[in-house]
């Protein structure tokens, strides 16, 4: 992204528009799934809530991803946009888990009668969101951008390693989770809210990203007029 | 970058930080009393049923390794903090991941010798039959360390340089201990219990592919995180 | 050894810490067998400086050279030759002199003799506390053993920072001495100082540095106030 000293960044008009209609879908894809599918055989009702919770917790991890992915980046082109684009990531994913979490504990109260269960897909998403605070609050204490890049690209990195690792344990440990329904055995109708809803999660989820990035680069652009200041010059960012 | 030259400059950091530690011994004894007391804080939270506490005996003292252990790992980097020599140890020629290696050493000694006195207390204090595998529950206990000191020593070069480490250090490295928290405890328990069910192998499998990745990963990462 | 321009070249040299620029866009040249005088008051970047050069601090922006290594990529080979001698000793307050030697010596990955850390010892008038811990050391002994392992690995690149203090005088001219042989045989040897009097006599050549730039000063024979600074082109 070039930086002249005259103006700062804008938001390329694509983004916005492309945000709008990402809202749209989601909000048309929820709408289907909620009124436009048939209740579960078994759960009732209750089931519905699954069109956001899965989707949610898909793109928790799809951010989780983006960060070892932007991490990985950031330490072989030591371009610091890598790193502000996987703290975006970052902050987005832990939100985002977050809610996965709790929208977890509501189905699971009326499905089993407990708030919380040891099964090995709520544990290890609770578990990252364990990590990315860890990860947040490591950047916090930093200061130097470089540094903190740094820093946050190694806990990233090995964080997103433990995933699989903690997966695994915590299955061993204990599994009383549901089996997650398999494309065979859902009824067309279902898979099809299913994917449509993780498909308008995932776009909606890309365009908070993109914003998200696009705030922190102001900042950068903000900084990079102080040091123009500083040196004298035009800085790219 | 010649092995030999390296091995000599790991050798030479376990055997300084040894020294430093024996010649002050202040930490090891207050690591170890603190060991042996959150050994009998536990005691008291769960007591003092004797069933009660020797069926969470595995956790107890895998949560008192970590506890303690947790304290010893910020220490190994302040005294390279406090009189400027962790400039003079990154000025050296050679490789900076022998640094982490030798810290390693050194902090896994520590706690080892920390455990060596603290496992057979936790005996006692709620009559375990340690004596039935003692071998294995040996093995537990050397793999589920190494797997410990290795994250703890690669993350306390960050936080012991950065505010608030005493909290940042546990916030980091607890959470990405959990599989090893498992394995170590559940192969623990299974031992302690004359592993009726065979569990022990699967777990003890699972903290030798936990040792070896992080291992492997943590000499890769530290280059990056050891500079200023 | 074909020489292609200056042993040190530092060309757009910058760093920043948050939001502070200590460094900003610094171009130092300097010749192998020169020793350089570097002025400059507390917090003018001195200190970062020495750093970068010394590859403990990557630089923000900009490129180095030194004794045909780059200094980012190469950094490790730039390590080999090179010595600093920082405002902290970097020393272990719980070994002794003898064993601080001895670590340092294992560390460069060289053979600890015994005659060597004797002969080291006895060059900076420490050999009486041989076996003594250095928590009991003064300031100035301190940093006479941390010169002693200076002189352990004479460098081609010295780096010495404010090393006139905790010095008497005989300790002055001892590291003056150092600096000027390591000079004559071909190193680089940086002093950051702002005490000019001292390093006069050993230097060739003054440059300051002011808010993170680099302005080149005149002969060292001038006093301080004798020196007309101008912006290094």
């Amino acid at each position: 992204m070039r930086v002249r000293s005259a103006s700062p960044p804008r938001l390329p008009k694509w983004v916005s528009v492309f945000g709008a209609v990402s809202v749209i879908l989601l909000i048309t894809s929820q709408a289907l799934a909620l009124f436009g599918t048939p209740p579960d055989r078994d759960m009732g009702e209750t089931m519905k809530i699954l069109y956001v919770h899965v989707p949610s917790a898909w793109i928790a991890f799809l951010a989780f991803g983006t960060v070892a992915f932007g991490s990985v980046m950031y330490l072989w082109k030591r371009d610091l946009r890598f790193d502000v684009f996987a703290a975006a990531a970052a902050e987005l994913g832990t939100v985002l888990i977050a809610l996965t979490i709790v929208q977890g504990s509501i189905w699971a109260r009326p499905t089993w009668g407990v708030w919380w269960t040891w099964d090995p897909r709520l544990t290890t998403t609770a578990i990252m969101l364990l990590v990315y605070a860890g990860y947040l609050a490591l950047r916090s204490f930093t200061d130097d951008e470089e540094r903190r890049a740094r820093w946050s690209a190694a806990v990233g990195i090995i964080g997103a390693i433990n995933v699989p690792i903690v997966w695994y344990s915590v299955k061993w440990w204990r599994t009383i989770h549901q089996v997650q329904s398999t494309t065979e055995s859902v009824d067309d109708i279902f898979l099809a809210a299913f994917l449509l809803n993780l498909a308008t999660f995932t776009l909606f989820f890309v365009y908070l990203l993109l914003t998200r990035f696009h705030v922190a680069q102001l900042e950068r652009a903000a900084d990079a007029r102080l040091e123009e200041r500083a040196i004298g010059g035009v800085i790219h960012v | 970058m010649s092995w030999r030259r390296e091995w000599s400059r790991i050798r030479a950091i376990v055997w300084k930080d040894l020294t430093a530690e024996r010649r002050t011994k202040a930490n090891f004894n207050a690591v170890l009393f603190f060991a042996v007391l959150t050994l009998m804080l536990f005691g008291f939270a769960f007591g003092p049923d004797t069933e009660t506490t020797r069926s969470a005996a595995a956790g107890i003292i895998w949560l008192t390794i970590l506890f303690a252990g947790v304290l010893s790992f910020n220490r190994s980097y302040e005294q390279e903090l406090e009189g400027g020599s962790l400039d003079a140890l990154l000025l050296y020629p050679g490789e900076r991941r022998s640094i982490f290696i030798g810290k390693l050493l050194a902090n896994l000694g520590f706690v080892l010798l920390v455990e060596g006195i603290m496992v057979p207390a936790a005996g006692l204090l709620y009559q375990l039959p340690l004596g039935r595998a003692p071998g294995r529950i040996a093995l537990v206990l050397l793999l589920g360390s190494i797997g410990f000191v290795t994250l703890g020593t690669f993350y306390a070069a960050m936080a012991s340089r950065v505010r608030a480490r005493e909290v940042l250090l546990p916030l980091l490295l607890f959470p990405m201990l959990i599989p090893l928290l498992l394995g170590a405890v559940q192969s623990t328990a299974a031992l302690l219990g004359g592993d009726l069910m065979g569990n022990a192998g699967s777990w003890i499998r699972l903290l030798v592919v936990f040792d070896v990745i992080f291992i492997a990963v943590c000499l890769l990462a530290f280059d990056h995180v050891i500079e200023e | 050894m074909a020489s292609d321009g200056p042993a040190l070249q530092l060309s757009g040299v910058t760093r920043r810490f948050g939001n502070r620029w200590v460094l900003r866009g610094i171009n130092f040249d300097a010749e192998a067998g020169h020793a350089v005088a570097l002025m400059g008051r507390n917090g003018s970047g001195k200190t970062t400086l020495l750093r970068v050069i010394s590859t403990l601090l990557r630089p923000t922006k900009g490129r180095g050279r030194i004794f045909g290594h780059e200094l980012v990529s190469e950094a490790h080979e730039i390590r080999e030759f090179t010595g600093y001698l920082g405002h902290h000793a970097g020393i272990y307050d719980d070994l002794t002199a003898e064993e601080n030697l001895r670590f340092s010596l294992r560390m460069a990955g060289l053979a600890d003799r015994d005659s060597d850390i004797a002969r080291v010892l006895t060059e900076v008038d420490l050999l009486d506390d041989r076996y003594s811990r250095v928590r009991g050391f003064s300031a100035g002994m301190r940093r006479r053993l941390a010169l002693g392992r200076l002189l352990l690995r004479p460098p081609k690149l010295l780096l010495l920072d404010e090393p006139y203090a905790s010095f008497d005088q005989p300790g002055i001219d001892f590291v003056n001495r150092f600096a000027r042989r390591i000079a004559d045989e071909g190193g680089i040897v940086i002093i950051a100082t702002h005490d000019l009097a001292r390093a006069a006599a050993t230097v060739d050549r003054v440059v300051h540095i002011e808010d993170g730039r680099l302005l080149e000063g005149t002969s060292p024979e001038l006093s301080p106030d004798e020196h007309v600074a101008r912006e290094v082109p």
